[in-house]
C-alpha cells in the first residue's frame, strides 16, 4: 500500500480541539467536519490543501480531549495521513480504528519541509521524501492494519469479517 | 532476544516468537469486560459492527458498579442495557446489586482474570490485574464493542520501565503509599504508554490487596500496565479462585527497559496527594494542619477486606470526629461479608461511620458523598483532579485507608501512629 501527496507542517502537542474545535461538535457527519480540519491551528488549511495530502506534525499529536471526530475530520478531508514525532495515546488508537493511516517517525519530522512531496510504502515501513530524494524510517503496517484501514476502520473491519462468516 | 513480563504475554497472545517495543499486533484476548457507564456504548458498537452473538460468554462480563443502586432515572436506564443484553446472550458474568462489586475488586476475586492473561476492560483502572502477573489495559468502548464480536484487539508493543522497592516498609506504611511515591516521583504523565514492571524485596512481602492497589494507580503515572511479578503469594491467591489455567511469566534477567528506578522504601513516611493531581504526593506530616469535611474508604483502588481491616483496626474503640462524615464502601458483596463477619461492621458503626453496599459512587462525583463548595476530603480512591468528588471548588487528597481512618477521628489529615498512641 503505497500514499502520495504534499507535506503539511505543524508544531508540537497539537490537540484535538486545534484538530476540530468543540463548536463543531453539535454534527458527527464527517463531510461537516472535514470542513473544519486543523482550523484553529490554522484557519486557511482547509482552502490549501489537495486530497492526499499530508499533515507532518511533532510531538504528542492529537493530545487533549479523547474525541473520534479529530481522526474523522482528518480522513474524511482526504488527507493521506499524519507523520509525526508521537502521538497522544487515545488519538493514536481512535486514528486507527476511524481508519486513518498515521505514521511515526522522529527523523523524518526533523527532515520534510513544508511542501515537499511525500511517498509512503506502508509495507516496507520507508517514508520517501520525493522533493529532497532521501528515505526514512518508521515502523511498516501490518498485514491486519492495513486491512483495518482499507475497510474503514474497526467498525467496519468487524463488520466484514461478520458478514463474510469470520466470527461465527 | 530477553523479554520482558509485558512481551512474553503479547508475544505469546499474537503467536509471535519475538516483539519489539513500538510494533503493532493483533492478539487473542482472554477476558474483556465493561461497566454500566462504558458497556451501553460497546453494545452499541457491538450491534453496528453486526456483531449476533459474543465470542465466548465465558469471557465477557458486564458489570454494572458506577451508579447502581440506580442513582437516578438515566443511570437505571443505562444498567438496564447491560441487564437486557446480559439475559439476551446469556451471559453468565453478570451480577445485580447484593451479589455485584466494584468490577476491578470483583474479576480478581471471581477467578476470572489470572496471571498471564491479556485483558481489555472499559475502564481506565483495568491496569490493576497487572498485581496478577496478568497484562490487563483499560480500552475505550469501540475496541470494547469490537473485541467483544471478535475476542482480538490491536495493541502496539509497549516498552517497559522497571521499578524496584528496596527495604522493610515501617508500620503504618503499605501499597498505597508506595504507588503515590512511584506516581510523584514519576508524574502523572512519566509513564505514558509504557508498562511498568514493580519488583523488589519489598513487594515481594507485600500482600495481594496492596499489590492490586499499586498496579490499580499505574494509569495515574499514564502507564498502560503495572505488571508485578507472579510468586507463591500469587499462586495462593489464585488456585482456589481461578475458573481456567493460568501461567505465570517472568522476564528474562537481562530484558531491556526504557529506564529503571530502584527506591529505598525504609525510611518512608505514609504519603498522601494533595489536590488536584496525583502526582502532588508528599509525607503526611507536612500537611497535619489540614483539616477536612468527609472521608471516603473503598474503590477499585482500596474497597478489598485487607483495607478494610486496616480501617477497621485504627477506627476500633474510636469515634469519627462529631464534624466529619466518614463513609465506608467495601468493594465487594464478598468483602462486605466477610468483613461483616468478622465484626468490623460493629466497629465502624460504633465509631459512628456510614457503611455503604458496593459502588464506585464518590469517587468520580457520581453520588453517595458528593462534596459541596470549599469542602475537603481525604479518600483512598485514585484520582483528585480538580472536581472529580463534587463541587468544582471541593478537594480531595488521596492517601491509604490507615490515614484516611486515622483523619475521620481528628478531623484532620493525621498520621495513623498518632491516634494508635504510638
Amino acid at each position: 500500500m503505497e500514499l502520495k501527496g504534499y507535506s503539511f507542517l505543524f508544531g508540537d502537542d497539537i490537540d484535538t480541539d486545534a484538530i476540530i474545535p468543540a463548536r463543531y461538535l453539535n454534527t458527527s457527519d464527517p463531510a461537516e467536519l472535514a470542513e473544519h480540519v486543523m482550523e484553529d491551528a490554522d484557519p486557511d488549511f482547509a482552502n490549501r490543501f489537495q486530497a492526499g495530502d499530508f499533515i507532518v506534525a511533532g510531538k504528542n499529536f492529537g493530545c487533549g480531549s479523547s474525541r473520534e471526530h479529530a481522526p474523522i475530520a482528518i480522513k474524511a478531508a482526504g488527507l493521506s495521513g499524519v507523520v509525526a514525532e508521537s502521538f497522544a495515546r487515545i488519538f493514536y488508537r481512535n486514528a486507527f480504528n476511524m481508519g486513518l493511516p498515521i505514521f511515526e517517525s522522529s527523523e523524518a519530522v526533523a527532515d520534510i519541509e513544508s511542501g515537499d512531496e511525500l511517498k509512503i510504502d506502508m509495507d516496507s515501513g520507508q517514508i520517501h521524501n520525493l522533493t529532497k530524494g532521501r528515505s526514512y524510517h518508521t515502523l511498516p503496517t501490518p498485514p491486519f492494519m492495513k486491512e483495518l484501514i482499507n475497510a474503514g476502520g474497526l467498525v467496519p473491519f468487524v463488520r466484514k469479517k461478520v458478514e463474510n462468516g469470520g466470527y461465527a | 532476544m530477553p523479554m520482558t513480563i509485558s512481551e512474553k504475554i503479547l508475544a505469546a497472545h499474537a503467536q509471535a516468537d519475538q516483539l519489539v517495543p513500538g510494533q503493532l499486533i493483533e492478539a487473542r484476548l482472554d477476558f474483556v469486560f465493561g461497566n454500566d457507564i462504558t458497556a451501553p456504548i460497546a453494545i452499541d458498537v457491538f450491534h453496528k459492527a453486526g456483531g449476533k452473538k459474543v465470542f465466548d460468554p465465558q469471557r465477557v462480563a458486564l458489570i454494572p458498579d458506577h451508579f447502581v443502586p440506580n442513582k437516578d432515572i438515566q443511570s437505571a436506564q443505562q444498567a438496564k442495557i447491560l441487564r437486557d443484553f446480559a439475559r439476551e446472550h446469556e451471559l453468565p458474568w453478570y451480577w445485580e446489586v447484593g451479589r455485584m462489586g466494584i468490577e476491578h475488586v470483583l474479576l480478581p476475586e471471581q477467578g476470572l482474570v489470572l496471571p498471564g492473561d491479556l485483558i481489555i476492560g472499559a475502564d481506565s483502572h483495568t491496569c490493576t490485574y497487572g498485581a496478577l502477573g496478568a497484562f490487563a489495559t483499560g480500552v475505550g468502548s469501540t475496541d470494547l464493542g469490537a473485541a467483544m464480536v471478535t475476542g482480538r484487539a490491536w495493541f502496539k508493543v509497549p516498552e517497559s520501565i522497571k521499578i524496584i522497592y528496596k527495604g522493610q516498609l515501617r508500620p503504618h506504611v503499605g501499597g498505597k503509599d508506595l504507588i503515590l511515591y512511584a506516581i510523584g516521583q514519576l508524574g502523572v504523565d512519566g509513564a505514558r504508554y509504557k508498562a511498568l514492571e514493580i519488583t523488589g524485596e519489598t513487594i515481594a512481602n507485600l500482600p495481594m490487596d496492596d499489590r492490586f492497589t499499586i498496579s490499580n494507580m499505574a494509569i495515574e503515572a499514564g502507564a498502560k500496565v503495572g505488571i508485578i511479578p507472579p510468586d507463591e503469594l500469587t499462586e495462593n491467591y489464585v488456585k482456589t479462585r481461578a475458573k481456567r489455567p493460568y501461567h505465570f511469566y517472568q522476564a528474562d534477567s537481562d530484558a531491556e527497559y526504557q529506564a529503571v528506578y530502584e527506591w529505598d522504601v525504609s525510611r518512608m513516611e505514609p504519603q498522601v496527594a494533595k489536590p488536584h493531581l496525583p502526582e502532588n504526593t508528599v509525607p503526611v506530616t507536612e500537611l497535619a494542619d489540614v483539616a477536612i469535611d468527609q472521608v471516603v474508604i473503598g474503590s477499585c483502588t482500596n474497597g478489598r477486606i485487607g483495607d478494610i481491616r486496616v480501617a477497621a483496626q485504627i477506627l476500633k474503640g474510636k469515634k469519627v470526629s462529631p464534624e466529619i462524615r466518614c463513609i465506608i464502601i467495601p468493594g465487594s458483596q464478598e468483602v462486605y461479608q466477610t468483613a461483616l463477619k468478622e465484626g468490623l461492621f460493629d466497629i465502624f458503626t460504633e465509631a459512628e461511620a456510614a457503611i455503604s453496599t458496593p459502588t464506585c459512587g464518590p469517587c468520580l462525583g457520581g453520588y453517595m458523598g458528593i462534596l459541596a463548595d470549599g469542602e475537603v476530603a481525604v479518600s483512598t480512591t485514585n484520582r483528585n483532579f480538580l472536581g472529580r468528588m463534587g463541587h468544582i471548588n471541593s478537594e480531595v487528597y488521596l492517601a491509604s485507608p490507615a490515614v484516611a481512618a486515622a483523619s475521620a477521628i481528628t478531623g484532620h489529615i493525621t498520621h495513623p501512629a498518632e491516634v494508635a498512641g504510638e
